[in-house]
Parts: structure tokens; sequence; C-alpha cells
């Protein structure tokens, strides 16, 4: 992760040298990589036609808070997409970007969401329809470490949320829950990604618990023979936001490109594009088109249940944070 | 100084020159690196640290970290002085291949190493299929971790025995013969006292490399927090949470117990040549 930080700050600097056209280090996560693929070529073409300049994009990627500690340790990324707005929040605390970094851009800064959802073996042999369902006693589930992974991180979330919000719900039941459904955890991956051939590859578990969208590529990359994914009836709104590097562009003189790669997310082209990668559009037009694709799930936001990531971080994954109780009391 | 050093007068040039390029080097390469760490961990405090370190999964994790790779260096030490006995000793077919071989821990990223342990003992895997139904579950357990690290450490004690057991003169074990020791007599008191050393530095330098080791365990372990969760994993989750502090505080720790039992095994090494050596 590390080295692929270091190889896209050494591609940074060598071309930044080498060409006289403006570079642009987008350093994301992991997951992302397919769907910057498909965007990077859109925006330039797009950016050629507008302005005739050309500029050369080069993307990071690794996990999530990784990726954001490098560029606050000096990464020099022109803009970062992160999973969860606390990463980017990391880099307001360092200085730099401003703290009101979030009402930039449109929807929070948000172009585009994920929500979390369940993969089963095909036919749903244990008839997992809900979070409850999760907890039964014997059921395997495959859920990435909430330490190391915003996925992971997600999940428990949308799992406490569901046991909060339920008919009767309370912080009791909401713990109870989810300390009965991490005990069905038989291996915590670092990752998603590394979960998914958990579940897929070594057919470990159950169910997997992922973001919606890694359930596509999985279905696209292991056909749609061996499994089925199941809606919960609640789950939790994952937030992608973007933002530049104030810092970092002010010193490159690259804000004007780098304000524009992220506005393109927003158009109709590049919101059709994360449809296409199976991430929930903001534009209401290019949503309606892709219907069909996204399933209505209710959903609940981060800060709606929880206030705020500060708040959650503090209370659930920190050191002897409830996470870390459920596992001591084993 | 300059008088300590002048005070013999060496027949061999360079001396001062070429102990200030190993100071310097040795304190950027090293110490320099050590002291940020220390460093870093200063601004805590005391029950900052003990917070950091003391917690249940933080212990938990550093004693599976030093079990499991001092069981994995103890399995190399018998399997890899075997190996390098029959690679000294025996000409067969192949045997630069299977002296090739060797290597290959070294020259893997850990990472596929990792994926390829994992794909092979997984339930599912060529190898795990068949413990399965034994009820014996290697990935994505205690166990294996151990497989993880004893592949990665095997190549330190045949590297280091191999030598030796080539310098061994042959002329020793004759002489034992004639004097009437038994095979297994010669084994005791001739070749193993001479190997001891090396076998030693090879299992020191196994136990080492797997405390330490990240990307291969990483893949095999499940990382189930009490159970089979390293200690470097302690150390990546607490930087995923941006606690650097306290990352360097478990990292410091570790650093600590390497450097005891480093020094513990360096002491029986002494004493091992003292008591060994002397006698030749």
């Amino acid at each position: 992760m590390k080295l692929r930080a270091l190889f896209g700050l050494v591609a940074a600097v060598l071309s930044a040298h080498v060409l006289a056209d403006a570079t642009l280090l987008n350093v994301s996560y992991d997951v992302m990589r397919d769907f910057y693929k498909d965007y990077n070529p859109a925006f330039l073409k797009a950016y050629k036609a507008k302005t005739g300049e050309t500029v050369t994009i080069q993307q990071s990627h690794g996990g999530s808070s990784k990726q954001a500690l490098s560029v606050a340790n000096g990464l020099a990324a022109d803009v970062i997409t992160m999973n969860q707005a606390s990463d980017i929040d990391l880099l307001a605390t360092r200085g730099l970007i401003p703290a009101n970094w979030a009402s930039r851009l449109p929807n929070a800064s948000v172009p585009f969401t994920s929500t979390t959802v369940f993969l089963v073996r095909k036919g749903n042999p244990h008839k997992v329809r809900d979070w409850n369902d999760l907890a039964k006693p014997g059921l395997q589930v495959i859920i990435p470490n909430p330490k190391t992974s915003g996925n992971g991180r997600y999940t428990y979330l949308a799992a406490w949320g569901s046991g909060l919000k339920q008919p009767g719900g309370s912080e009791a039941k909401a713990r109870t829950l989810v300390a009965g459904i991490f005990k069905n955890v038989p291996v915590l991956d670092g990752g998603g990604r590394a979960a998914t051939t958990t579940f897929m590859q070594r057919q470990i578990g159950d169910v997997l618990v992922t973001f919606e969208n890694e359930a596509e590529l999985i279905a696209r990359e292991f056909g749609r023979g061996s499994f089925e994914i199941v809606y919960p009836p609640l789950s939790v709104l994952a937030e992608n936001p973007v933002a530049i590097v104030d810092k970092v562009v002010d010193k490159k003189g690259s804000r004007k490109q780098a304000e524009d790669y992220l506005r393109f997310l927003w158009s109709s082209e590049g919101q059709t594009i994360a449809a296409q990668n199976y991430l929930r559009p903001q534009d209401k037009a290019v949503a309606q088109k892709f219907d069909a694709q996204f399933p209505y799930v209710k959903t609940f936001t981060v800060q709606s249940v929880f206030g705020s990531w500060a708040a959650v971080n503090k209370k659930h994954f920190a050191d002897g944070g409830v996470f870390d109780q459920i596992y001591s009391k084993r | 100084m300059s008088t300590i050093l002048n005070l013999r007068h060496s027949v061999l040039p360079g001396f001062r020159l070429s102990f200030g390029i190993t100071l310097f080097w040795l304190a950027l390469i090293v110490l320099l690196p050590f002291a940020a760490l220390v460093y870093s961990t200063v601004g805590m405090g005391w029950d900052g640290f003990l917070a950091a370190v003391g917690s249940e999964r933080v212990m938990a994790s550093i004693r599976l970290s030093f079990a499991t790779a001092g069981l994995s260096a103890l399995i190399n030490l018998v399997f890899g002085f075997l190996v390098a006995w029959v690679l000294v000793r025996y000409p067969f077919p192949g045997k630069r291949l299977v002296d090739a071989l060797v290597d290959l821990p070294f020259a893997l990223p850990t990472a596929v190493a990792g994926i390829a342990l994992t794909t092979l003992y997984a339930p599912n895997g060529w190898i795990g299929q068949f413990l399965a139904p034994l009820g014996i579950k290697v990935a994505f357990t205690p166990l294996g971790i151990i497989v993880a690290l004893t592949f990665i450490g095997l190549p330190f004690v045949v590297r280091t025995v191999q030598p030796v057991l080539e310098d061994l003169e042959k002329e020793l074990e004759e002489a034992a013969t004639c004097l009437g020791a038994s095979r297994w007599d010669i084994f005791r008191r001739v070749i193993f006292p001479a190997t001891l050393p090396s076998l030693i530095t090879g299992g020191t330098m196994a136990f080492a490399r797997a405390t330490g080791e990240y990307g291969s365990v990483i893949f095999i372990a499940g990382n189930i927090p009490l159970v089979s969760e390293i200690a470097p994993l302690i150390i990546v989750s607490k930087l995923d949470q941006f606690d650097q502090q306290g990352a360097t505080a478990v990292a410091l720790v570790m650093l600590g117990i390497s450097f005891v039992f480093l020094l513990l095994i360096n002491l029986i090494q002494w004493w091992a040549a003292r008591r060994h050596g002397a006698g030749r």
C-alpha cells in the first residue's frame, strides 16, 4: 500500500518534470480503481474540448486511511477521493485544507454513494433477510476489520443503526446485535477486497457483507451463478467524499485543473460513469435512467444516527471502544 | 579519541576513515530511525504509553507474535539443519535445483507467499481439503501463522549452517570413528558442537525476521482479536486510526522484547563458543 503511494509520488514527480502539461495526482482508495479507469479518459476528453489543454492524471490506490495518512505526511496529491469523511477531515486537522472543505462542492462534496448489502450463496439457504439474521448462532459472516477498513466500519455502523431503529430498539439491543454478528465472523480481513477473496475464492462463510458496488464487481468477476445479493430493509448510506488538497494545488498551480476534475464528477457524463460502476448517482435524471439497477433501500447517514465521524471513531473504533469491548468479552 | 586510535598503529591503512564511515552509516541507517521511534513516543507520557500497550488485545497480540515466531524458529532449526545436511553431504541429481529452491522464500514477496499458503491450506485448498475432515484447521488459525513464519524463516537457518557443515573436516569424524565412537556419538560430540553456533545464529535470524513479519501472515491468520491477531497488525490498525503514537508505542515494546531475546541468545552463543570452542 505504502509502496503504491510511493510509486504514485515518484511517477508524479517524474512526470511533472518531464511534461510541461499539468499533472494531477488523485489519491484514492482500493475499490475506486475501476471507476477512475473509466472516468479519467472521459474527463481528459471533455477538458481538452473545453480548454484545449492536456492534463495528465496519475492514480494512487490503497487502503483508504493509509492513503489519507500518506497525503497528510506529504504525498503531493492534488485531489483526494475517499470513502468516508473522517479520512479527509484528517487533512483539515493537519492544515492542508480548510475545515469547511465539504461545503465547497455540491452534496457536501459527495458525488455518489453506495450502501451496504449482503451476498449469500445461491438460493439463500440460510434465509438471510435482515441484520438480525446475521447474528443467528452457527451462521458464518465475512466482514472486513472495522479497525483497518472503511468497508468494515460502514457494515458495523449499518448493523448498529438497524439495531437502534428496529421496533423496540435501543443502545443495548444494538450492542447485542453487533456483538452477535461479529461473534459469527471467522476471518477478519484487512480490507474489502480481501474479504471478497475469502468469501468467493476460499468459499468461507455463508454471508459476505460489503458495498453494493463491490457486490456488482464480484458479479462481473465471478459471474452471477454462485451467489445472490440481498438488500436488508435498512442500511447505511456510504458516502464517498472528494476534496482538493489546497496546499498542494496552490504550490503546484494546478487548482484550476483540480477543481474542474472534481466538478466533472457531477456532470451527467461523470454521474453516468458512476452509475455504470454501480455507484448510486446524486443526479436525479441519471438516477432515474439507472433505476432498475438500484433497488430502493431505506438508508440512514452516519451523521444522522451517530452525529459525526469523529464521535463514531471515538466511541466505537478507538482503542478500548465498543468494538474492542465486544471482543474482550469472548 | 585520536589518542586511543593511535595507540596501536595498525598495519592496515585507512582505519580511521573506514571507522568514521561505519559510525556514520550505522547512525544514519539504524540509530536515527530508532531515535525517531523513541522520540515520537516521548510526548505520550507514561500513562498514555501504558494505556496504548497494556490493553488486552495488544498484550495478546504480542504474546502471539513471539510465541509463533519462537515455535517456527524451532521448527526451522530442526528441518533447516536436515536440509543443510542433505545438501552438503549427499550428491544427488537435481541438487543445484534444490539448493536454489531454498532461497525462494527470500526472493518471493511476502504477500505472494501468504496468498499462496492460504490457497493451499484454506478448507477448500489442495492441502486444506484433506485436513478439514480430520478436524485440523490451518488457515485462519494460529497454526497458519506458524506455517507462514516457518516458510519465510527456512533459508536463514539453511544458509547459515550450510557453509559451516561444508567446512567441517572429514578427518575429525574419521578420527572419531577410529577412536571407537558410534555414529550417534560422532553426531552428538563432533558435528553438533561445531555447527551449534551457526544453528543459533540462523535460528535467531529466523526468529527475528518472524516477529516483525506482516505481509504473509496477514492473509493466512484470520486476524481474529485475541486469537490470531499479530502485533504488526495492531500497529497497522493503530496507524489506520491515525494513532501514530500508539503505533510507535507498540513497536517500541516489540523492539524492546526482541532486543532482550537477541541479547539472551547472544549470551548463549558466547557461552557455547567458550564451552565447545575452547576445546578445539
